[in-house]
């Protein structure tokens, strides 16, 4: 078992705990990114965070995109944020939601004003937000003040062996302590869908998450699939890693979630968790960077990333930690691995020992350790977009 | 224990995974199913992949391949003990 029971962590107004210090520049919308990415490069000590979308969207699709945008900058990874948006209305919608936290924020709008006037006016309050949280302590907190995310990719027959049983046995050993957990990935239940529901920690549940996994194959799957999902499920890299039907990457990503803990609600794309500590299953696409934007903006500060063939992704917000059960990949694509537990395939090491390493990590990276993601500067930011726009 | 060379998930799977590099048509394979430790050798019919699986039976055109105890899909080409078991012969029961 991991010793560590402690980690430093910043410990924002609204109680929750962060191991990154930003002051995020977030855009409402695509056409801010260039403001957001002047300001980033005016300050020192502050990041931007461009994406795609954000005009002209509606309804569920528009409730996900101010979910997720509020959501990223209520994260307590985030110390003060700057909101920037083309107009003043939404981007007031996003303050209002991101001042909830009782955090440092503050909005621009371009219009009537265009970008250089906006760049410095945003440019100054970046400023006053850097000196006012790049000071800030950390305090010693408890590892169940952890909000830990997990999701695999690239992934091979050695996830399921050994990457994601090692994720599975760090949750079996800390969600019992009070930690939060994420699983997501509604398409790569498929074929593991039983299994699944029985996880749950009640019928209910169980039928919840059902009704979400069925959904996906209505809504998503079935209308738009050519063959068996035009060889993006698996992928090329699953198959060149030796993963050959949706059935058995589907049984090998469901070893994420151990062999004990009950998942103990379903959340929808980028929804906070509500029931307290535990284990929750998220709606979510099964590619990388939308899934972990999902997941950072539901509030997880750590993340979990088991890969097999060898994904790089990041998050800019949200430290990934990238482990790998494979010995070639932890060979050749060392500079990409956090944790090496490929010693689970040769026999020397246990599952146990897999989770330990994997705690082990998850501390020093609390603590402040650069991931291999981090040091790399991956900062994959998608946001999740249910349909066109109007 | 030497290192194995195919792991076994489960006492009821027909296929195994090959964990170590540059596996030959013709070798023997320690095999070990990870579920009680237990061990016993097949000889590979082909060159196979770090990865990849191997037919741990004889699998029949139609037959359900079993992994983790749980069905995986189905053959759609039959498969001889010790040879490759891959998207050549191996098909999703879904979509």
């Amino acid at each position: 078992m991991s010793t560590n029971t402690k980690f430093w962590g910043y410990r924002r107004e609204n109680g929750r705990v962060g191991v990154r210090n930003y002051v995020a520049i977030l855009p409402v919308d695509d056409i801010s990114n260039a403001a957001c990415e002047a300001v980033a490069k005016n300050i020192q000590g502050t990041i931007a965070l461009p994406h795609s979308y954000g005009r002209l969207q509606f309804g569920e699709d528009l409730e996900l995109h101010f979910r997720t945008i509020i959501g990223t900058g209520c994260n307590p990874n985030v110390a003060a944020c700057v909101v920037i948006g083309i107009e003043p209305g939404w981007t007031q919608q996003v303050v209002d939601g991101i001042a909830a936290t009782g955090k440092p924020v503050a909005g621009f709008s371009i219009e009537q004003h265009g970008d250089i006037a906006t760049i410095a006016r945003a440019s100054y309050k970046a400023k006053e937000f850097v000196h006012a949280t790049s000071g800030l302590l950390r305090e010693e907190c408890d590892v169940s003040e952890l909000w830990v995310a997990a999701k695999c990719g690239e992934s091979d027959t050695t996830t399921g062996l050994a990457s994601c049983p090692a994720v599975g046995n760090m949750y079996d050993k800390w969600i019992p302590e009070g930690i939060y957990g994420c699983f997501g990935e509604t398409t790569e239940i498929t074929g593991a869908e039983h299994l699944c529901k029985a996880r749950a920690a009640t019928p209910e549940i169980g039928e919840k998450f059902m009704r979400t996994w069925q959904a996906y194959q209505d809504e998503v799957v079935e209308p738009y699939k050519t063959s068996d999902l035009s060889d993006s499920q698996p992928t090329k890299g699953n198959i060149l890693g030796g993963l050959t039907t949706i059935e058995e990457k589907a049984l090998g990503n469901l070893e994420k979630i151990g062999k004990q803990v009950s998942y103990i609600d379903v959340l929808k794309p980028a929804e906070a968790p509500q029931q307290g500590p535990g284990l929750y299953f998220m709606d979510t696409s099964s590619a990388a960077a939308e899934c972990n934007t999902l997941q950072a903006a539901a509030g997880y500060v750590v993340h979990c990333f088991p890969t097999g063939q060898g994904n790089i992704i990041g998050n800019p917000i949200m430290p990934v930690i990238k482990l790998t059960g494979n010995p070639r990949t932890a060979r050749t694509m060392s500079e990409h691995i956090d944790v090496d537990v490929s010693g689970v395939i040769r026999r020397e090491m246990t599952i146990s020992d897999a989770g330990d390493a994997l705690m082990d990590m998850i501390v020093k990276t609390a603590n402040g350790r650069l991931t291999a993601a981090e040091a790399l500067g991956h900062r994959e930011f998608v946001m999740t977009k249910l349909y066109r726009s109007a | 224990m030497s290192i194995p060379q195919l792991l076994v998930h489960d006492k009821r799977d027909n296929v195994g995974v090959v964990v170590v590099e540059g596996v030959k048509a013709g070798d023997e394979l320690l095999c070990v199913v990870t579920e009680d430790d237990s061990d016993f050798k097949i000889v590979t019919k082909h060159d196979v992949p770090i990865g990849h699986k191997i037919a741990l039976a004889d699998l029949a055109e139609g037959d359900t391949v079993i992994k983790y105890g749980e069905d995986i899909g189905r053959m759609a080409a039959p498969a001889k003990k010790g040879e490759h078991v891959h998207v050549h012969n191996l098909k999703t029961k879904r979509w």
